[in-house]
């Protein structure tokens, strides 16, 4: 129960920062010199037409009214226009989006499913070359820049090897299936088309990859610090002494109390997967929304960017709810704190 | 006579507390490692125009007679698409990274420190309250992408990439020190302190802080490698340094045009970023060892 009033509070403050973040970028955006629709119609366009298009987008009205044309547009469908586009944000965001959340994910994925083993390994085999093997993987990983990573992996795997695409979300043939959510891979699972399936994962891989490692190195670290403290302490000493299989040790008490401070970093890591994203779809030429509100930021657009950046800040509270909620259900102890 | 032998002591006292420091430090080779690795980067920036094989080529400088050379003896990393040695180029480049992280850290770390301190040792006063939500607003977002946001709103250049990657920089350091000293304000020492009068930026200052100090160096060199890589993201985008600057991501980016035949471009630049960044984590790691046991 006070998981949920726990989460409900957080969710409170995160709506409040939220909206201090749209003034922010707002203010940030609107005090700078240069007239937006000057730009959009470009430097030969006649004074009436730029006049005309800033009547029309309230360029001419004082700040808190632009602010709140902005924001009352957001919540009736009209989030302003994109000056790199020609129409409205809510638009490309509808079109580009699901790309963007596919990629992460997959990335998200790939993250828990190599962390978890390469963290539990190096704990269980402390001070061996196994471990030491996994160290110094995990700090290469944790140095790596992800664009240095991708640009790496384009090479070896791509251009080297050629065992994965370079650039793009399907092969030029492979037609995208019907859209029903605008994942590629769910749209083809739904709709029985495999082969668009595997298409989509294999353009998944190397991006999704590039996102992921350095997060994962991070997480197998910490991993591997708590499961070398969890291994020798009374619980798990107690098991031992009543002679259960080491496999159900490992698997169901000691990863269980280990996994607390990973996820509590899992979210932090979220954040930096959805930030790369920029940089990764720029590299794979990505068609998501990363990649858009890269181009809006390189042509100024600030309706775009506006839009970018909200809808990071709303996938980063969604992750760090989660979050709670997971930690709610693996550490008992969370859950009692709270309610007193 | 007396004062001398006290002074004596006590320079040996002070020499005792460092040697225990660097015991502590030198005992994870590896931090050692970081630390050497460090110190000759920064020498070869500082030193860059007497030790790079041709110095002029760092800036605006082009001959197409040598565009694209694979490594060779006379260019151990080739050149460029204008021509230009790589090698030199890097270690001009060094400057700018060494450059982005001393300006970025010491621009918010103090600011930062000194807003975390007063909401920590007034949580309930108004001032305090707004000094966390506005922190609470900048951490809404990855600071990555705060970073390229405000960068891109700016003319790009190297001076407001910095004041971007500094703007997204702060409320970490003001997050981190806030709960510490919300956590230490009401230990003995402090309620003592306040007891017999001290004022409050004493208290906060010499009675709070040099208990946080451990924490706070802890996180500046492990960020000191994060700063470097968005600096470098940021100029991979083409929203931080600009050509003919010879900065390391700008370098990478324009390099990947090329790849993969003339791979050289990006690949030597992105191997120095990740030995920086390798780096200053190894030396965060020694700074970590170095006050872990003292702190507690």
């Amino acid at each position: 129960m006070s998981t949920f009033k726990f989460v409900g509070k957080s969710l409170a403050y995160s709506i409040i920062s939220l909206i201090g973040l749209s003034v922010l970028v707002f203010v940030l955006a609107r005090v700078l010199p240069g007239n937006p629709a000057r730009a959009a119609l470009g430097p030969n366009a006649p004074p009436e037409a730029v006049q005309a298009l800033m009547q029309q987008l309230h360029l001419n009205e004082p700040l808190y009214i632009q602010y709140w044309y902005w924001i009352s547009g957001i919540f009736t469908g009209n989030w302003g226009l994109s000056l790199y586009t020609h129409r409205n944000v809510l638009l490309d965001v509808e079109q580009f989006f699901p790309a963007t959340l596919e990629l992460i994910i997959m990335a998200g994925i790939i993250d828990l499913l190599l962390a978890i083993p390469l963290g539990l390994l190096a704990g269980k085999m402390e001070n061996t070359y196994v471990d030491n093997i996994i160290r110094v993987l995990t700090y290469i990983g944790i140095a790596i820049p992800s664009f240095v990573v991708a640009i790496f992996l384009q090479l070896i795997f791509g251009y080297g090897l050629h065992l994965f695409p370079i650039i793009g979300e399907l092969s030029p043939g492979v037609t995208p299936p019907p859209r029903i959510t605008g994942l590629y891979v769910i749209d083809g699972l739904l709709t029985g088309e495999f082969n668009v399936v595997v298409d989509a994962i294999w353009h998944l891989i190397l991006p999704s990859f590039s996102l992921a490692l350095g997060p994962l190195a991070q997480e197998a670290r910490i991993l591997r610090s708590a499961v070398v403290e969890n291994k020798n302490s009374d619980f798990t000493l107690s098991e031992i002494s009543h002679g259960l299989p080491d496999s159900i040790i490992t698997t169901k008490y000691l990863l269980k109390p280990s996994l607390i401070p990973m996820i509590t970093i899992y979210a932090l890591d979220i954040s930096s997967i959805i930030a790369n994203a920029f940089l990764i779809e720029f590299i794979f030429n990505w068609p998501g929304i990363s990649r858009y509100g890269l181009n809006a930021m390189l042509s100024k657009d600030l309706n775009g960017i506006i839009a970018v950046v909200m809808i990071a800040g709303v996938l980063f509270v969604i992750a760090n709810t989660l979050v709670d909620v997971i930690i709610g259900y693996l550490d008992p102890r969370s859950r009692e704190e709270v309610s007193d | 006579m007396d004062e001398k032998v006290s002074r004596k002591n006590l320079i040996k006292r002070i020499r005792n507390k460092y040697g225990r420091y660097w015991y502590r430090f030198k005992r994870n080779k590896l931090s050692i490692v970081g630390l050497g690795v460090l110190i000759a980067l920064i020498l070869m920036a500082i030193l860059a125009s007497l030790i790079t094989p041709y110095p002029s080529n760092a800036g605006l400088y082009i001959n197409l007679s040598q565009e694209n050379l694979p490594p060779s003896l006379a260019h151990p990393f080739g050149t460029d698409m204008l021509g230009r040695d790589i090698l030199t180029r890097i270690i001009f480049g060094l400057r700018y990274s060494f450059l982005l992280v001393g300006v970025v850290l010491s621009v918010t770390v103090i600011p930062g420190v000194v807003l975390g301190l007063i909401a920590g040792y007034y949580p309930k006063r108004w001032f305090s309250i707004l000094i966390m939500r506005v922190a609470d607003i900048f951490v809404a977002v990855p600071p990555l992408l705060l970073a390229l946001s405000i960068a891109s709103v700016l003319t790009p250049n190297i001076t407001n990439a910095m004041f971007a990657v500094s703007l997204a920089w702060w409320p970490w350091y003001t997050r981190l020190v806030y709960t510490s000293t919300t956590s230490i304000r009401n230990e003995d020492f402090v309620r003592a302190a306040e007891v017999i009068g001290a004022s409050p930026s004493h208290i906060m200052f010499s009675e709070i802080m040099p208990n946080l100090l451990g924490t706070i160096l802890t996180k500046v060199s492990l960020d000191a490698g994060w700063v470097i890589l968005i600096g470098a993201a940021l100029s991979f985008v083409g929203l931080g340094a600009q050509e003919p600057t010879p900065d390391l991501g700008t370098m990478i980016s324009e390099g990947a045009a090329y790849l993969p035949q003339v791979w050289w471009i990006s690949i030597f630049p992105a191997i120095f970023i990740v030995i920086i960044i390798l780096a200053f984590n190894l030396l965060g790691d020694g700074i970590k060892d170095m006050f872990s046991s003292s702190i507690r």
